[in-house]
């Protein structure tokens, strides 16, 4: 699994990987992914539907990542915009 | 005297190195930051003007590799994508199809595609206020994918983070109707094609 989070004047940078699977990586994985939100970053996962139609969904916590994901990508959370 | 003179001095170096305390320390932060930039190999000290083209070219493949083939032909062709509504507004609307265009670093318009009436702008920024470019804002592919992934993933908190405003606050609606005329021919055109292809195929 990548986490992928978007930077200004750089595009997505890969800022963990590991295999979910593995206790070290996984312990690495949920950290990173703590750290993240604790910066105010929202994460979402890109998912193909059974009619092959691609979605996402936003998580909220590191055990609603399904294990099967292959990449979650940070992105900063929404603000409103100008008023 | 001299005592007294000593102990003034004293008092004072003392006062002033309370008050100077703060900006040494953040003075130190940011040498430290820029070494760790520069070991990262980012090198904030020279501008880059192909740095900005490279990190819209990232932020495209990203957009392509997570959205459906028409939604990425429909961005590259018109500079737009169009989102169907699921939930938000739907007691307004009590069951009639809306939808929302997605345009890089401008306000999500909401529209009905039946009859093209604009809805509403909800103004939205993903800001990045680490600015590691000196900048918060994120290449316009990377805005457009985050509106898409915060409308697919959770409609409503997006909409109700949004600013609100009516049509035209923002977005000429002269040009968004100019450009679901564009999307309604991009449509048949890309529609044709497919015809066409599959008979040829046949």
């Amino acid at each position: 699994m990548k986490f992928l989070r978007m930077r200004p004047g750089y595009g997505e940078q890969l800022i963990a990987e590991g295999d979910i699977e593995v206790g070290e990586d996984a312990e690495r994985l949920v950290a990173e992914f703590r750290r993240q939100l604790e910066q105010g970053m929202w994460a979402a996962i890109p998912v193909e539907t059974e009619t092959g139609r691609r979605e996402a969904e936003l998580v909220r916590a590191f055990d609603e990542i399904p294990r099967t994901a292959d990449r979650v990508i940070f992105f900063p959370r929404a603000a409103g915009g100008a008023r | 005297m001299t005592v007294a003179l000593c102990a003034t001095a004293i008092v004072v170096i003392a006062l002033l190195w309370e008050v100077m305390l703060p900006y040494i320390d953040r003075q130190r932060q940011r040498r430290r930051a820029r070494r760790d930039a520069r070991e990262r190999g980012e090198g904030l000290a020279a501008y880059d003007p192909g740095r900005e083209r490279r990190a819209e070219q990232r932020a495209r493949e990203l957009l392509r590799s997570c959205v459906n083939d028409e939604e990425w032909e429909m961005y590259r062709d018109l500079g737009l994508l169009r989102v169907w509504g699921g939930e938000s507004l739907d007691k307004e609307l009590r069951g009639v199809p809306y939808a929302y265009l997605i345009y890089p670093h401008k306000p999500i318009v909401a529209y009905l595609p039946q009859t093209g009436r604009l809805l509403n702008e909800y103004c939205v920024e993903f800001p990045d206020e680490t600015k590691p470019y000196g900048s918060s804002r994120l290449p316009d592919s990377d805005d457009v994918l985050a509106k898409w992934m915060a409308l697919k993933g959770d409609e409503r908190r997006l909409i109700s983070t949004a600013n609100m405003h009516l049509p035209g606050r923002q977005v000429d609606p002269r040009q968004v109707q100019r450009d679901l005329w564009r999307l309604g021919r991009w449509e048949r055109e890309r529609l044709e094609r497919h015809r066409r292809a599959s008979s040829g195929a046949a």
